[in-house]
């Protein structure tokens, strides 16, 4: 129970952010793809940069979890086509949509309800891939 | 008035004689001076008083000033240097809670919840595995409701004033004055098959995408970068080729 609660928690903070950093709006994604604004570039950048350090920072010191367990992060299987020809895809609808899976639940709670066509969209073209992943390159 | 003529030899000492004088009943506030180191050591009591009210009320108007500054800070959009470190924090309370950051995989769970486990293999496992997603999922909803609804005064984003002048001759009115534009997002585009469509695509797209590249811009862009894995470095030069030839090439040619 705590820790669905926590759980919980995470995914309000995360909202809140998506929503009021601007992250969830299409035309920010739209001024990026552009190049005429710092605004996503620096969302992102600072998020990675401090996301590489705390990474190095648990690997180096061998951190536990809050429940005393070893933190292990798990490596993206190796390849090059699935993530090349996957971004590309997904790139294209991120930059039509004009949001990505975290903003899309966050908007629907803002009140745009077209944005559940998206959404729609989104468990379609999953369920696509699952359709086709066997016949598609990896 | 013949009480004033006295005032010639000097101030009076006892207020009371003179209001008795006047025909006026004994004042309450004669002076008696046995009394007087007493009401000294009240009086300077007061004035220490009313210097301490005095500074703590102005302590607390200036905190109230900051309290006030902070709610507008809150109230505004929140600048990059904000929600980048934020996004950070979320990644590492879920790592330290032993999951990993992550939100397009909720699309596979959902599709798995739906049954599609019958129609692929793929969608074959156990979702309860990734119940705590679909729960942060939720909160995501929720935190979305909150920004808008109690976090926001206006939901206009202040894009660059060149992006404006583009959208707008592409046809986007809307851009500079809402946070998603009305053609493609209002109530009235969804009778429209062009802007429904649009939205439809461009979902499956995403989510197509999304899971053939087992992630989006939070499983590679954020956690995978950070991990500094080499799969999460194409797949997110792969969403910016698609997102340029999206708005470079495609885009003029669908609006």
């Amino acid at each position: 129970m705590k820790r669905t609660l926590s759980y919980l928690f995470i995914g309000i903070f995360f909202g809140i952010v998506m929503y009021k950093s601007e992250a969830a709006s299409w035309f920010r994604i739209y001024e990026m793809f552009q190049f005429q604004s710092f605004h996503m570039y620096g969302i992102i950048g600072s998020a990675l940069i401090l996301g590489i350090l705390g990474v190095q920072l648990i690997k180096r010191n061998k951190l536990k979890s809050f429940f005393g367990e070893p933190i292990e992060i798990e490596p993206k299987e190796k390849g090059i086509w699935q993530y090349l020809y996957g971004g590309i895809i997904f790139g294209l609808g991120w930059a039509l949509a004009g949001a990505c899976p975290g903003p899309i639940y966050t908007l629907i709670g803002a009140g745009y309800l077209s944005i559940l066509v998206v959404l729609a969209g989104a468990l379609l073209g999953t369920f696509i891939y699952g359709l086709l992943q066997k016949k598609l390159p990896h | 008035m013949d009480c004033f003529k006295d005032f010639r030899y000097g101030l009076p000492t006892d207020l009371g004689y003179y209001s008795e004088q006047m025909g006026w009943q004994a004042s309450p506030f004669k002076l008696d001076l046995t009394k007087e180191p007493k009401s000294l050591i009240k009086s300077f009591y007061t004035v220490i008083f009313a210097f301490v009210f005095l500074w703590v009320n102005g302590h607390l108007k200036k905190d109230q000033l900051k309290i006030l500054k902070f709610m507008e800070f809150i109230f505004e959009p929140w600048p990059w240097y904000v929600a980048g470190p934020l996004i950070a924090l979320t990644m590492f309370l879920l790592i330290f809670l032993g999951k990993k950051f992550g939100m397009s995989t909720n699309l596979e769970t959902i599709c798995t919840l739906c049954g599609a486990g019958k129609k692929a293999d793929y969608f074959d496992l156990n979702w309860k595995n990734q119940r705590w997603n679909l729960v942060v999922l939720l909160g995501a909803v929720i935190g979305g409701f909150i920004g808008a609804h109690l976090l926001s005064h206006g939901s206009a984003v202040a894009i660059h004033p060149d992006t404006i002048s583009i959208l707008r001759e592409l046809g986007f009115q809307s851009a500079g004055t809402a946070y998603l534009p009305d053609e493609l997002f209002g109530l009235e585009a969804l009778t429209d098959i062009k802007s429904l469509s649009i939205l439809l695509i461009g979902g499956v797209l995403l989510g197509f995408g999304a899971r053939y590249a087992a992630g989006c811009t939070s499983g590679h862009a954020i956690s995978g970068l950070s991990n500094l894995q080499v799969p999460s470095l194409i797949a997110v030069i792969g969403f910016f080729i698609g997102g340029l030839f999206m708005i470079h090439v495609l885009f003029p040619l669908i609006f």
